[in-house]
């Protein structure tokens, strides 16, 4: 699969600049590639397709082959496919969480979208983790203190952001915690006396705590039950349509996906293998992988 | 304002197995500014697919659809992008479906609100928008803040349309709108689409009921057997009642 | 066992030779292998520098790091004083001192004034230090992060990114639970605008006597393997809120039963007999002097 390269894209752009000059993206990957082991002389190259993109003889498995994607301000984007289907491993490699093999990424608030953010160094990754982006994990023991306050929790992206009055920062938690429907009488308790759905939003908050225009959702509602997972699509949505923020959405619930997402991307053995509109995709796949999925869902 | 030409759907089935479907092949028709089309045939031929071609729900396999777009100038909607399409569908593009499909628990009234929210509308006044398109659309107040997945069908049908028609777009494309409504709401679904009509909005769509159809339709497109499709003027026995 | 393992090995040994020691306990390899990270923690002001801490005649936590630190330290021409929690006669102060004179053989002192190394345990001295002098500090935890962060791989890396709201999220903590900071000893600092660093639990009074200072402060931690530095003239300032500020501990209306002293950081001891409760200077050898200071200037005036 050949995409066109950035520069390419953005000589587009420039062309369709007069009907839609707002419409520049917000993410670009290019060519992202992530492989788990060492790999080997005898691994095959990334666009010849074999069972679970494993080596015989390293062992090292392709998670992510040469994904390419543009992401524009206040979109949602969602990423479906089965299980081992790259799909964590993609927003990790983008969240720094895991290190990228090769590829590239481009945000259009950091560096004027002009510099390569995997190839930085780990404290302006850091940064970049902390202003520029927020990562909801699916299991809020990733993205939360448990034994710290949630106001603490949320304090501690500030303190990144070196904000350093206690008034202010308990302020901003308060904002953000009231935004996410967490009564303020429980801002300084401990996620861990909260529940699923109550732990999932206040790592939203976190997330949300430095107004990134850039939030990564890994499969944020699998586990909840049917009524809070409810009010989470709800939650974000508000969130996307009040804060601007584009965001990217994984979950392997197309029902999820047709009710957040504006354009899907359908990842299978760590390649995309369509990408669309998200009605499109769903109501008429263009992919036999893509079909079967669909047709699976209940 | 809107030109189809020669537009072929087919869907390839890997799953089934049945192999390649056309229920769609060189269609060609037009709909001038402010008219409203009706297309009729059997049940079953195809008459969703070209309306879901058009709103590139489905993806058309052949052929040109243009839209003659206010923001954007002359598009081809089988050829425009995503995100081209996203905009057309936020600002100019309407859709009115036989199911509601909305995020459960949410108020009524913000489902419908919500579609002005992006076109820059404050909260307030959109939710304001939105309890007077409710109401014209005949939907009890204290229905209002009530979660749609509650209603029943024939209530749901009306959020769907306030959904729709509550942004005002310039091309409507209605898949059977007033399926599950009972008289009474269906005689007022059809005051909204001729007063949508006089606001010079132009419309398409299918309805099961052929007295709604003669009552707004201004051209009807029979869909024949093989795909393809003829255009002929309105019924002129049910003119009156329309004009 | 039988009863002639059971006897002391110096009843089979009696007349083993102190002299048989190299000077100053260490061989002279490993001193130069503490001096050398010594230097480097001197260069990279407050960084943790792993070192390859020796065995001793007393056990690990029980101020080994600092007294390698010493040891490496001191030549011939040095005086050394041992101070425990402010006091020099208590039982670890006695028992390291008496290490340091018998294996080196070099003079050991009470006033601060005079020591060229005083090692230390929870206190810098009251008495303003010198260019000539370094502070040795025992160290038990030398990780500002560890409670916070268990894995020392991940502190090494938040220290390198200076990646410190954990830490800040723990002061955060203390404000929420209990209206102020309440971090009592091991106040975390920052060094030279960098790395942030564990004082040692020396109280909230000395974090001050590290700032700017003119003496080199030096801290090893034996057991977790550590040395670190403050170099004279160097910046150490206590993490704070805008609107929580650090504060030392306040002495108000209270003064040492000794001495008098007001301005000196003061412990509370217990009248055993009638239960009241007194105050009196932390650093014992700076009362003592003090005292004496003020009863030879009662003298001069009398005379």
């Amino acid at each position: 699969m050949s995409l066109p390269s950035r520069l390419d894209s953005q000589q587009r752009q420039g062309a369709a600049q007069d009907a839609a000059p707002d419409e520049r993206p917000i993410l670009q990957v290019r060519n992202l590639n992530k492989r788990f082991g060492d790999g080997c002389a005898h691994c095959l190259p990334a666009h010849v397709e074999h069972p679970g993109n494993r080596c015989p003889r390293c062992g090292s498995v392709q998670a992510c082959i040469d994904l390419n994607f543009d992401l524009y301000p206040g979109e949602i984007l969602g990423v479906v496919g089965e299980s081992g289907s790259g799909k964590s491993t993609m927003v990790r490699s983008l969240y720094f969480d895991e290190d990228a093999t090769s590829g590239e990424m481009f945000i259009s608030s950091c560096k004027n979208g002009e510099s390569n953010l995997l190839a930085e160094s780990a404290q302006q990754k850091r940064y970049i983790r902390n202003h520029v982006m927020g990562m909801v994990y699916q299991n809020p023991y990733l993205g939360l203190r448990m034994s710290y306050s949630s106001s603490g929790n949320i304090a501690e992206k500030l303190f990144a952001a070196d904000h350093f009055h206690v008034g202010r920062i308990r302020e901003r938690a308060a904002e953000l915690l009231g935004r996410v429907e967490i009564p303020l009488g429980r801002m300084d308790e401990p996620p861990k006396r909260f529940s699923g759905g109550m732990q999932q939003r206040v790592q939203i908050s976190k997330a949300l705590a430095n107004n990134p225009p850039l939030l990564l959702l890994d499969e944020v509602t699998t586990g909840l039950d049917l009524s809070v997972q409810a009010r989470v699509l709800d939650l974000i949505r508000s969130l996307r349509r009040e804060l601007k923020v584009a965001m990217v959405v994984v979950s392997h619930d197309l029902g999820v996906i047709r009710m957040l997402a504006d354009r899907t991307m359908v990842l299978r053995q760590g390649r995309i293998i369509e990408m669309g509109l998200t009605d499109q995709i769903l109501e008429d796949p263009q992919h036999a992988y893509t079909q079967l999925l669909v047709h699976s869902l209940l | 304002m809107l030109e189809v030409v020669n537009l072929t759907k087919s869907f390839e089935l890997h799953v089934s197995q049945v192999g390649k479907v056309y229920p769609i092949q060189g269609l060609s028709f037009h709909i001038r500014q402010g008219r409203f089309l009706g297309i009729a045939g059997p049940s079953g031929i195809g008459k969703s697919t070209i309306l879901k071609c058009i709103f590139r729900t489905y993806m058309p396999s052949s052929g040109e659809v243009w839209y003659d777009s206010l923001h954007e100038g002359r598009v081809d909607l089988a050829q425009a992008d995503d995100r081209q399409m996203i905009r057309l569908r936020e600002r100019e593009l309407g859709y009115v479906s036989q199911f509601l499909k909305v995020i459960p628990r949410v108020p009524a009234v913000d489902i419908v609100a919500e579609r002005l929210l992006p076109l820059g509308w404050s909260q307030d006044d959109a939710r304001r928008e939105a309890e007077r398109m409710l109401e014209r659309l005949r939907i009890p107040r204290k229905l209002w803040q009530a979660f749609p997945a509650t209603f029943s069908g024939g209530e749901q049908q009306r959020v769907n349309l306030a959904r729709a028609f509550i942004v005002r777009p310039r091309l409507m494309i209605l898949d059977e709108p007033t399926a599950s409504l009972d008289r009474e709401t269906t005689s007022a679904v059809i005051e909204m689409l001729q007063a949508m009509k006089r606001e010079g909005t132009t419309m398409v769509g299918i309805f099961h009921d052929w007295d709604v159809m003669e009552q707004v339709a201004d051209e009807i497109l029979d869909i024949t057997l093989s795909g393809g499709g003829t255009m002929r003027p309105k019924p002129a026995a049910a003119g009156a009642q329309a004009e | 066992m039988t009863s002639s393992s059971m006897n002391r090995p110096s009843e089979q040994h009696p007349a083993f030779p102190k002299s048989a020691y190299n000077f100053a306990f260490l061989d002279e390899g490993s001193k130069r292998e503490i001096r050398r990270k010594t230097l480097k923690a001197v260069a990279i002001p407050g960084y943790q520098v792993p070192f390859a801490s020796r065995e001793l005649p007393i056990g690990r936590g029980w101020g080994t790091g600092g007294l390698q630190l010493t040891l490496s330290l001191i030549g011939r021409a040095d005086s050394v004083k041992v101070i425990d929690q402010g006091n020099d006669d208590s039982v670890n102060a006695v028992s390291i001192r008496k290490l340091i004179e018998e294996t080196s053989g070099i003079a050991t002192t009470e006033d601060a004034a005079e020591a060229t190394v005083i090692q230390s345990r929870h206190r810098v001295p009251e008495e303003k230090l010198n260019g000539g002098q370094i502070l040795v500090l025992q160290v038990p935890q030398p990780e500002p992060l560890r409670h916070v962060e268990r894995k020392e791989q991940i502190t090494r890396r938040l220290h390198a990114e200076m990646d410190y709201s954990a830490i800040w999220l723990t002061l955060y903590e203390s404000v929420v639970k209990w209206g102020s900071i309440t971090v009592g000893a091991d106040y975390p600092v920052l060094v030279h605008d960098r790395y942030i660093m564990a004082p040692s639990p020396i109280p909230r009074w000395d974090n001050p006597k590290l700032h700017q200072a003119e003496h080199l402060t030096l801290l090893g931690a034996g057991r977790e393997k550590k040395i670190y530095a403050v170099p004279p003239y160097t910046n150490v300032v206590p993490l704070q809120f805008e609107d929580y500020p650090f504060e030392i501990e306040h002495f108000v209306g209270k003064s040492c039963r000794r001495c008098g002293s007001a301005h000196t950081f003061l412990d509370e001891v217990t009248d055993g007999e009638t239960g009241e409760i007194l105050h009196q200077c932390s650093d014992t050898a700076f009362c003592a002097k003090t005292i004496e200071r003020r009863e030879s200037h009662v003298a001069s005036i009398q005379a």
